[in-house]
């Protein structure tokens, strides 16, 4: 289980929150299909930090970006993202 | 430290025994001459006591009765109590005269790899291997009732962890705590101490007892939290570890409450590992006989417990702490018959001192030992001679392996240190810290220093005032110094591998190693698999070491090179009551009621889970049938008019002036030319392209809409809509809500569902239209949709009115002769009418091609899941698609058969939903997935249920059964 610092409520257990995706899974409705299959399909996953979109669906129901080490899951940055709440 | 005042009767394979407060179910057999403890699980060979803690891989028994039994208890890890019932496991029909032990004679047939060997064939002929594997699987027996007792779980948070109350554990946390941090310290003995209650000392000038009592006292002061009886599980990621209390011992009642055990999770800023290590055993022929024990075990039992587990004692050592259990013994009365120590010299204080007394043997190393049931001697060799003696113990001790468990876990790095033949946690990722022997510090002095500076260590890097941390205890103790471990793992020349035991609870010896790596198992990971070495209970704790140097040996390598398989939680066997906690039963999930749920209840109707929801099935009448009912209820709807419960529907309400465009990126279907007061159907995708849901989408005002979802999609809707909101729209002007629960709602259905609305002074709109009235003063919203393909209608009234609302509607629907209805009836209703459902079509691997859905999709894109559609694979008419089937004979589909041609070879789809016809002839349909479905019409097929032994012929028909022409609803 992480300790997940939303920007929003402070330190938190990760089984308040939801991972959603990777930030470059994101698929645009209005994308061309190979910017879609590139973003749900043929992605890097490399043993390094990557940004990803977690929700804080348990708490503030916020969307949160974080950079996670994809081996260690430390997590070096963490922001608030999205539409003003 | 056993209460000899007051004496604990328990029984043993039925025989009652006593022993004293402070015992463990080990130590009171030893003390009353019980050495045959357990019978091993391949061989049946006759066990004893190794060790005197956890990492004992022999004594295991099982506990307890009914719901309070528990297998593959460790003997030495069980504090007696009065009542304990215990009885020995893998014997047949007693411990002593055990009729499996065969096995043990026809050893040579059951070699590593002996089931992967023997069990080759063709696929049936698993059903008779099966059995034959089952009989002989399985360590102990499973429970055969219900558990008992409650189990539960408790969040916690500390600045420092401490795992591991011995010497350094105790420093660890005497320092942190004097710096300030708040500290938990867990023990999973019943008392603190550790390797204090082993071996005499003084500390601060105080006896061992007295000053653990002190450093107690002391830490409590402090405010920090002393868990014992707690062990940690697991360390897992961020600093967060598993704890398990036990409040009582396996097998025993709790008091009020009932409280068993506690599962901690421990958040914690640093965590000092303090856990020790555990001694290792040596490989010789028939080192698993009961007599043979660890050297610090012998003297765990003769100074803990009170009990001389020999009279005449063999020790065989490649270290010095040995000679310390050689002395302890002597001192108790034994004799020492001989010291057999491995390395060629010995001169340390403590040897020179035990040479002075006992016959002491350099160079010296075990072969065999002698005796059955119980040890009366050994061989070795001295020198390249072999020598004989005769002796009721043989105390071993092939070296210390620290345990670095729970710094593994934590993603921490081993080093190898060659000399001790030991992994020691080196560089660490989390915040762990190891300390004491579990660092492969030696010497109490070394020890406490070491948990002294960890445990200051670990408070300064959390920001404590190092300038107050405690200097460490000053201890006094006889020969308080490394062990000079030099660790051999190669057997004395002489010794049968066969009877060589590595890992003594999985029965593997030496020879299967040895066999694995002739056969090309040259990987630990293979290795592991391919013998079980390490794979027991006990996870190799004593073990691993010694099958890893003989792997390497064979391979020419270093054990580094060879490598370790990854330690895993947890630390010891967890029951698995107490990772459930609370949640068993009725409390396993929330239930979710309607606000009609008491209405229904009165009706006792069969219930469905749907989710987290119970829904009525139907409501037969005394006497009927369920199938009846549904059948009945469902004809009623077709001839007249039937009322359900549809509150547990999706419900959102989306506002704002951009909340169409914000609907057109979740809804596949046109939604701008939406007009105020009408709705329509529309489904959506996920961002590849799969439909995930259905519902409608109505259009309240200008800025304001409800979309409706299913009660399976309900809960993930929200994740689409706020996803859109927050990540691909942020921009757009638009707010919404679930309104699930504001909203109780109510289906009409059937020809005389307009008569019904107008009953209630309510105007029904036309189809796929929205009027909003009141009834008896509460407000209402009126939606003319069709689920059943009867003209219907969907009331919404607030949660907290709906019952009322109900009634009102029972009283006119009874008064035009219609019925309740429940999914037995919506369900027969939806499948004649060809509708698709979540969760049975939608299954979230379908196109909106595949399920006819393609001609509503909004033409000009721009919805989640609208880029995907383009991919070849996803247009591909061989696709699985939607169809109807009738069955040729008229008999029942049976639901989830596959779908073959008379032609060998795979199937062609699948029954997603079966039903009957209810225009009174009862014939079997179906709606299916079918390899390109609609281009197969009129073609025969075999639905087959080989789990339900049916065989039914079907024709692939149009899946819209009644009313094709969509009349009915329209009125
Ligand atoms: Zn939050």
């Amino acid at each position: 289980m992480f300790l997940i610092a939303c920007p929003h409520c402070g330190p938190r257990s990760q089984a308040e929150f939801v991972y959603e995706r990777a930030e470059e899974a994101v698929a645009y409705p209005d994308g061309t299909p190979q910017e879609t299959l590139a973003a749900l399909y043929t992605r890097a996953n490399p043993r390094d930090f990557a940004w990803e979109l977690w929700r804080h669906a348990y708490g503030c129901r916020g969307w949160i970006r974080m950079r996670r080490h994809r081996t260690t899951h430390e997590i070096a940055e963490i922001e608030a993202v999205g539409a003003r709440l | 430290m056993i209460d000899r005042d007051r004496g604990i009767a328990f029984t043993f394979d039925g025989r009652t025994y006593e022993g004293y407060p402070g015992d463990t179910l080990a130590s009171a057999l030893l003390a009353q001459g019980v050495h045959l403890m357990g019978r091993s699980f391949k061989y049946h060979r006759p066990r004893g006591v190794m060790a005197a803690g956890v990492e004992e891989p022999n004594a295991l028994v099982g506990v307890g009765t009914g719901g309070r039994f528990e297998p593959n208890t460790r003997a030495t890890d069980l504090f007696i109590y009065e009542g304990l019932k215990a009885v020995s496991q893998n014997r047949w029909p007693s411990l002593g005269l055990d009729i499996g032990a065969a096995n043990s004679l026809i050893a040579r047939f059951i070699p590593a790899g002996f089931y992967y060997k023997t069990f080759i064939g063709p696929p049936w002929l698993w059903k008779i291997y099966e059995h034959v594997i089952r009989q002989a699987a399985g360590l102990g027996a499973a429970p055969n009732a219900a558990e008992a007792d409650a189990f539960e779980h408790r969040a916690a948070f500390c600045d420092v962890l401490v795992v591991g109350s011995g010497p350094a554990g105790l420093a660890a946390a005497l320092a942190a705590s004097e710096a300030g941090a708040r500290v938990i310290l867990a023990e999973q003995d019943i008392r603190l101490g550790g390797a204090l209650l082993r071996d005499p000392a003084t500390l601060d000038g105080l006896s061992a007892l007295d000053w653990i009592a002190e450093a107690e006292a002391r830490l409590k002061t402090l405010g920090a939290r002393i868990l014992t009886r707690t062990t940690a599980m697991g360390y897992y990621d961020h600093n967060q570890l598993t704890l398990i209390e036990r409040r009582v011992e396996a097998g025993q009642t709790p008091g009020p409450g009932g409280l068993a055990q506690r599962l901690w999770r421990v958040r914690a800023g640093k965590v000092v590992i303090a856990a020790g290590a555990s001694e290792r055993p040596v490989l010789f022929s028939n080192n698993d006989r009961p007599g043979v024990m660890l050297a610090q075990a012998a003297r765990s039992y003769r100074r803990r417990f009170g009990v001389l587990p020999g009279r005449r004692a063999i020790i065989a050592t490649n270290n010095d702490d040995a000679y310390r259990t050689a002395l302890d013994l002597a001192e108790a009365g034994a004799e020492i018959v001989a010291i057999l120590d491995s390395r060629p010299l010995a001169d340390s204080p403590i040897c020179q001192a035990a040479r002075a007394k006992f016959r002491a043997h350099l160079d010296a190393r075990l072969v065999a030992a002698l005796g059955s049931k119980r040890v009366n001697g050994a061989t070795a060799v001295v020198a390249g001679r072999t020598i004989s003696v005769e002796g009721d113990l043989i105390a071993v001790s092939g070296g210390f392996t620290p345990l670095v468990h729970l710094h593994m876990q934590a993603g921490g790095a081993l080093d190898w240190n060659d000399a001790g033949g030991a992994f020691t946690p080196g560089a660490g990722r989390q915040g762990q810290i190891s300390a004491g022997a579990a660092a492969r510090r030696e010497g109490l002095s070394e020890v406490l220093a070491d948990g002294a500076r960890a445990g200051g260590e670990a408070a300064s890097a959390l920001g404590f005032r190092s300038g107050t941390a405690r200097e460490a205890p000053i201890a006094a103790t006889a020969f308080d110094a490394p062990h000079h471990t030099l660790a051999r793992f190669e057997t004395a020349p002489g010794v049968n591998l066969k009877t060589a035991f590595v890992d003594t609870q999985n029965d593997v010896t030496a020879a299967d190693i040895d066999l694995a790596w002739r056969e090309g198992y040259r990987s630990v990971e293979h290795l592991k698999r391919y013998t079980t070495l390490g794979m027991a209970t006990d996870q190799g704790k004593s073990s691993n070491i010694l099958g890893l140097a003989r792997l390497a040996a064979a391979e020419g390598r270093t054990v580094p090179e060879v490598g370790l398989t990854t330690f895993r939680p947890p630390f010891t066997p967890v029951t698995l009551g107490a990772l459930a906690g609370e949640a068993t039963g009725a409390d396993m999930a929330p239930l979710r009621r309607t606000p009609l749920f008491s209405v229904h209840a009165a009706l006792s109707p069969p219930w469905q889970p749907v989710g987290y929801w119970q829904r009525p099935r139907a409501y037969p009448r005394p006497g009927e049938s369920l199938a009846a009912a549904g059948l009945r209820e469902a004809l009623c709807v077709r001839q007249s008019v039937g009322m359900t419960d549809i509150s547990t529907l999706g419900k959102f309400e989306i506002v704002g002036p951009d909340a169409a465009a914000f609907l057109a990126r979740i809804c596949a279907t046109p939604v701008a030319k939406l007009a105020v007061g009408r709705g329509r159907y529309t489904f959506m995708l996920r961002e590849d392209g799969m439909v995930v849901d259905d519902g409608t989408l109505w259009r309240l005002d200008e800025h304001r809409y409800l979309l409706t979802s299913s009660t399976g999609g309900a809960d993930r809707m929200p994740a689409l809509l706020s996803y859109v909101r927050h990540i691909l729209d942020p921009g757009l002007k638009v707010a919404f809500a679930s309104v699930q629960e504001r909203w109780g709602a109510v289906a009409v259905a059937g020809p005389g569902a307009a008569a019904v609305v107008r009953s209630l002074g309510l105007e029904p709109p036309a189809h796929m239209g929205l009027t909003r009235g009141s009834v008896d003063a509460g407000q209402v919203l009126v939606l003319a949709a069709s689920y059943s393909g009867e003209r219907a209608f969907e009331i919404y009234a607030p949660a907290h009115e709906l019952t009322d609302l109900w009634r009102r509607l029972d009283t006119a629907i009874t008064s035009e002769g219609g019925t309740t209805y429940g999914l037995e009836a919506l369900e027969l209703l939806r499948i004649e009418k060809g509708h698709i459902e979540t969760g049975a079509e939608i299954d979230g691997r379908r196109t909106p091609g595949d399920l006819d859905l393609q001609r509503m999709l909004r033409g000009k894109g721009g919805y989640v899941g609208a880029p995907a559609l383009a991919r070849p694979a996803l247009t591909d008419p061989q696709r699985l698609r939607f169809v109807g089937l009738e069955a040729v004979s008229g008999a029942p589909i049976p639901e989830g058969a596959m779908l073959l041609t008379k032609a060998a070879g795979r199937p062609h789809g699948h029954v997603t939903s079966a039903g009957l016809r209810l225009d009174g002839s009862g014939a079997g349909i179906a709606l299916s997935l079918l390899k390109a479905g609609p281009e197969r019409l009129g073609e025969t097929l075999i639905a087959a249920s080989p789990s339900r032994g049916r065989n039914v012929l079907v024709r692939v028909v149009s899946p819209v059964f009644h009313d094709p022409e969509g009349t009915r609803y329209r009125e």
